[in-house]
């Protein structure tokens, strides 16, 4: 389902939730997901509101435990690490959050705020943190004054940027951006995408981008996993999908229906990485059996 | 009343709060009519004072905010009604869709009480006659078992849900003009598209006022639209004309920053409102700016049929 060089490769991910009392059901919020994602290669997860994606992104990063299931990270599975080296690992996947207002510490300037990272992984020495916070704030089109500000004197846009240089600060290679735009205008919006797009490609950042706007996934990704239930229903290169969906699903998200191009229909073979469910219809372009 | 009459006139309206930092001027003459019948969008960023300009129309404002010019509806000025006549505007002939539909239930009421609640006060209903309205209602916007779904509270509804249920509300009494302030903030594009279709049904024949900041929800829902900009509405016209043929350059910007309209962003941010630029409010971030942008204010010049923009390259 994916090349050789992978940054990030999951196998059969899930993520349960127990709930109830007395009687306890679990809500199956990642239900057996597998996919990869290569060095520098942006992924869009795309689904609606509860569909999974936030968790399905948090148990990448181990922010939630998973339940069962393999994530690689660089050749080495993250979920067998203990608390100790799992925290060795952090600065090289880092998570930005939807609320940038909530993800920054109220009572800290935003100098500090870009500092803490460096100074916990002992990224810099004391004097090179300041000069490589400058340069931070600087990067994300900010200037020196405002690292003197606290986060509620910021605007919604200058606190993504924030958020923004403050994971830069790790230089990490994996990236989970939670629907980092969601609440911004779009001329805000288009100002923090084209920034965090042009520095991924600068850095070379593997990215997983979760949203559930579809414009925002086609001008970010380079290709998208389409997420219903718990399941990933449908993956491949972002034209391919959107302009071509398989899935009935995908169909009623992009309001194309029968945008069919009419694929003869293989036969259902095992994709490689263990989601047995999986058909390819395409090169690249993989669909749920079970909708093909 | 004939459909084209104007149902809605603001005149010259000037909004301003006063802060400790000085008057935060959050609209600056606001000229607007709505026809009967009409849905008119209010397109606009964060701060550029389209709620304000909603809640002026409402009265809802606090009781500090100044406020000059007049609103007219039905050729009364709502700014000069005593309180006890506004009270009954408000709901019976206006109603409100309020932002965010998750706090604006009451979390301890059952949903279908709520919605009974307008009905008793405007139509007099009472009892288990209100109720059955009140499920009616929620019928109409499409909840699914409304009777049952009537006796839950706010917490049970999903996001769309409670926007059906504040719809439902707005429409308890048949207002003739309904305001909507960003009816599908938050919620996903499957959902959007039914609170879209739902509205437009609902609403036939009705005066909407469509408050977003959401270009394609205006484009699917409203004949006009209005694009406002640091309190000033800069652009009025046609959907078609403005969306497609863009006079005013933030207009054009708005849309260029769509990512399917290539996401090139509008360079530096809106300006501040208690002391905004003197003469052109985009002048600071504007790629065709002039030596007299800077001073002169621009007043709205017609470009095309019923299209203005607020523009000196078209003076």
């Amino acid at each position: 389902m994916h090349g050789v060089c992978c940054m990030i490769d999951v196998c059969d991910l899930k993520t349960y939730y127990s709930r109830g009392f007395l009687h306890r059901t679990s809500v199956r919020a990642v239900d057996g997901v597998s996919f990869g994602i290569e060095k520098g290669e942006t992924l869009g997860l795309v689904g609606e509101s509860g569909c999974g994606k936030t968790t399905l992104g948090r148990s990448l990063l181990r922010l939630i435990e998973p339940t069962s299931g393999r994530v690689i990270f660089d050749g080495t599975d993250i979920m067998a690490l203990s608390r100790r080296d799992l925290r060795r690992f952090r600065p090289r996947m880092q998570m930005i959050f939807q609320d940038a207002y909530a993800s920054l510490n109220p009572r800290m300037r935003i100098r500090e705020s870009i500092a803490e990272p460096l100074r916990i992984h002992g990224l810099e020495n004391r004097a090179g943190i300041g000069r490589r916070v400058r340069d931070l704030i600087e990067m994300v089109g900010l200037n020196e004054e405002h690292l003197n500000r606290r986060p509620y004197e910021l605007s919604g846009g200058q606190n993504q940027r924030v958020v923004l240089a403050r994971v830069l600060a790790m230089e990490p290679e994996f990236i989970v951006a939670d629907e980092p735009t969601a609440g911004l205008d779009v001329s805000v919006q288009a100002q923090i995408l084209t920034l965090f797009r042009d520095l991924g490609r600068d850095y070379h950042t593997a990215c997983l981008y979760i949203s559930h706007d579809l414009g925002v996934v086609r001008a970010m990704s380079d290709r998208v996993a389409i997420m219903l239930k718990g399941r990933i229903v449908e993956l491949g290169p972002t034209t391919d999908v959107l302009d071509h969906p398989c899935h009935s699903y995908t169909r009623r998200l992009v309001a194309a229906p029968g945008a069919d191009r009419g694929f003869s229909r293989p036969a259902p073979c095992p994709a490689p990485s263990g989601s047995p469910a999986m058909v390819e219809v395409q090169s690249g372009h993989w669909v749920e059996a079970a909708a093909w | 009343m004939r459909m084209d009459d104007p149902l809605l006139c603001v005149r010259g309206l000037k909004v301003g709060f006063p802060t400790a930092d000085g008057v935060v001027k959050a609209s600056n003459i606001v000229d607007l009519t709505i026809r009967a019948g009409e849905t008119l969008a209010l397109l606009g960023e964060t701060g550029s004072g389209k709620t304000v300009l909603g809640m002026a129309i409402l009265r809802l404002l606090q009781p500090n905010t100044r406020i000059e010019g007049e609103i007219l509806y039905r050729g009364r000025d709502l700014l000069s009604l005593p309180q006890e006549e506004m009270q009954k505007v408000r709901g019976r002939e206006i109603a409100v869709v309020l932002q965010n539909s998750g706090t604006s239930l009451n979390p301890v009421l059952r949903v279908g009480d709520q919605i009974a609640e307008a009905i008793t006060l405007h139509r007099g209903l009472k009892g288990a006659e209100a109720e059955a309205a009140a499920v009616e209602l929620l019928d109409q916007v499409r909840i699914t078992d409304p009777a049952r779904m009537a006796r839950e509270y706010p917490h049970r509804f999903s996001g769309g849900m409670r926007e059906r249920a504040l719809i439902a509300l707005a429409l308890a009494c048949n207002p003739s003009f309904l305001i909507a302030d960003e009816p599908t903030r938050g919620l996903d594009a499957v959902t959007k598209r039914e609170i879209l279709n739902l509205f437009s049904e609902v609403n036939r024949g009705r005066s909407v006022l469509f408050i977003t900041h959401d270009i394609e929800a205006a484009a699917s829902l409203a004949a006009r639209v209005a694009v406002m900009y640091a309190g000033e509405i800069i652009e009025i016209g046609p959907v078609d004309a403005v969306l497609s043929s863009p006079a005013h350059p933030y207009t054009r910007g708005l849309l260029e920053s769509l990512p399917a309209k290539g996401m090139r962003p509008i360079p530096g941010s809106a300006p501040s409102l208690i002391a905004p630029p003197p003469g052109c409010r985009f002048f600071p971030r504007c790629s065709c700016g002039a030596g007299r942008c800077e001073i002169e204010h621009p007043g709205l010049v017609e470009v095309g049929p019923g299209h203005y923009a607020r523009c000196m390259l078209y003076d």
